[in-house]
């Protein structure tokens, strides 16, 4: 842990793990779904999140980050209000933990031109988070680097076309991992990489053949 | 920096806060403008965290708010029994930790659970010595570097073990920093942080309905008072037979070898009492709607 892990963050409380975790599990749907704020939204709170999350503002913090709050933001305990004004509907279930880690939320976002996203996400302590499920498949990614998320079918050359375009923006990979459900089904592919790509490369990888979807998370802003 | 050795070996014959300035930069690929202003960030939002406090807010559970300010008038009115410096210490740990409490913003220091022990040691500290801000941010790299040492080595997350590594640590951490600022040399400051980790040593995580209210919210207020307490002993000379980074370890062999219904499931201690098990039935026999 570096000096500013155990000093920080600044957040709203009362639980790092429960209140800016969950913010950062609102935020990091948000930005998967990649459509602004959802229409509507199912959360089922699994584990610890749901047996002490109402008292430590657990789905208020989920409900903040759907709306795009970070963790400092004081308009969080006001979340539910803010998300009718927004037009977000939003509903709580309990759900029992399937092996994940005790803090643990599933998701389900739909914006308002009908896309949808399933996402779970554990919060680790410290503000920390992972997503280990989006849309069926199981992944791993924290968003503590900036990250690439890119949804495609499961087809020779699509992780050749992806790195290629990362090395013509000279985009360094730090990790990548592949996930799929079987062969030739739908894929993802999760690249963490040192500096940010710029809108032109996106726009490039959006355009690859086979890709559905390209949802960049910088660790900064969007986590 | 991993252990508390290092620590006191980096500072030897110079200002202990440049080696951990220094030692924040090579790990975190930063200059040193970068890490500067993001500490003193970190230091204006402490100090706007304590000017936010409203006696007027209660958690939603009902147990936390309003002793802060309970405090702060009893301490002005009457002086107490620790005096008005003391007084102001004990009203500001727990002001923040009702803050916390109460969803307002704060600076997890270690973690939001124990975020008013370093504010409240430093800055009534500053103001009665009329010290700069300058100073208070040096004082809080010590601090975080002494948390460094302790996350490393042992843990500083309640669930693993137990509150002796949540206030424990912010209490060790807020003594090296008070030591720091009375002109204590590294290794009085690191002997300050094992003092006041010794004291709080076997203390359990047991919040009332897994909350962060009760008994977190005062036990701010004793790692304030054990780590001005440990600050003194230190710049007195006395230091600790333990070595501190076998303090540090034993921290963990104490964590480790805790039950589990004492790191943080609120089940035993206070939150095992007939009053802790009706606030459980009471708070999560709800639904879990906003």
């Amino acid at each position: 842990m570096n000096l500013f892990d155990i000093l920080g963050p600044v957040m709203v409380g009362p639980s790092s793990s429960h209140t800016a975790g969950a913010v950062r599990i609102g935020l990091a749907a948000r930005a998967l779904l990649g459509r602004g704020t959802p229409r509507r939204a199912h959360i089922a709170l699994c584990g610890s999140f749901a047996a002490t999350g109402r008292g430590h503002g657990t789905p208020r913090a989920l409900i903040a980050g759907l709306l795009g709050m970070e963790p400092d933001d004081e308009r969080i305990p006001d979340s539910p209000r803010l998300a009718r004004e927004a037009g977000m509907d939003v509903s709580f279930g309990e759900e029992p933990l399937r092996g994940e880690h005790p803090n643990t939320a599933r998701l389900h976002v739909e914006a308002a031109d009908g896309e949808t996203l399933d996402m779970t996400a554990s919060s680790l302590g410290g503000g920390r988070i992972e997503v280990v499920e989006m849309n069926g498949l199981s992944v791993l990614f924290s968003g503590e680097l900036p990250t690439l998320i890119v949804q495609n079918r499961d087809q020779p050359g699509c992780v050749s076309d992806v790195t290629g375009i990362l090395a013509g923006e000279e985009v360094n990979i730090a990790t990548m991992r592949l996930y799929r459900d079987h062969p030739g089904g739908s894929a993802v592919m999760v690249l963490e990489i040192d500096k940010p790509v710029a809108g032109e490369g996106l726009a490039r990888l959006r355009a690859i053949e086979g890709v559905f979807s390209v949802t960049y998370l910088d660790a900064r802003r969007a986590l | 920096m991993q252990t508390l050795e290092e620590l006191a070996r980096a500072g030897e014959g110079r200002d202990l806060f440049e080696a951990v300035l220094e030692d924040d930069c090579r790990e975190r690929g930063a200059t040193r403008e970068d890490s500067l202003s993001r500490m003193g960030a970190l230091l204006e939002a402490m100090r706007r965290a304590q000017a936010g406090y409203d006696p007027t807010l209660r958690s939603g559970s009902g147990m936390a708010g309003g002793d802060g300010a309970r405090m702060r008038r009893y301490a002005r009115e009457r002086g107490g029994v620790c005096g008005p410096f003391v007084g102001e210490v004990i009203a500001q740990a727990i002001e923040m930790g009702e803050s916390n409490a109460c969803m307002k913003r704060i600076v997890a220091a270690p973690t939001a659970g124990s975020c008013g022990v370093l504010p409240a040691v430093l800055l009534p500290y500053q103001r009665r010595e009329g010290l700069r801000d300058e100073d208070v941010v040096r004082a809080l790299y010590v601090a975080g570097a002494i948390g460094q040492a302790i996350a490393t080595q042992a843990s500083i997350s309640g669930a693993e073990g137990g509150c002796q590594a949540e206030i424990g640590s912010a209490s060790a951490m807020a003594a090296g920093a008070l030591c720091y600022l009375g002109g204590g040399d590294a290794q009085a400051v690191c002997h300050a942080a094992a003092i006041a980790l010794k004291s709080l040593l076997g203390l359990v995580c047991d919040p009332v309905a897994g909350l962060v209210e009760v008994p977190c919210v005062k036990r701010n207020a004793a790692g304030a008072m054990i780590a001005m307490m440990s600050a003194d002993m230190a710049l007195a000379g006395i230091r600790s037979a333990v070595p501190p980074d076998e303090v540090v370890l034993a921290m963990r062999d104490v964590g480790e070898r805790m039950d589990a219904s004492l790191r943080e499931t609120g089940l035993a201690g206070t939150a095992g009492t007939p009053f802790g098990i009706c606030m459980r039935e009471r708070i999560q026999g709800g639904k879990a709607t906003p």
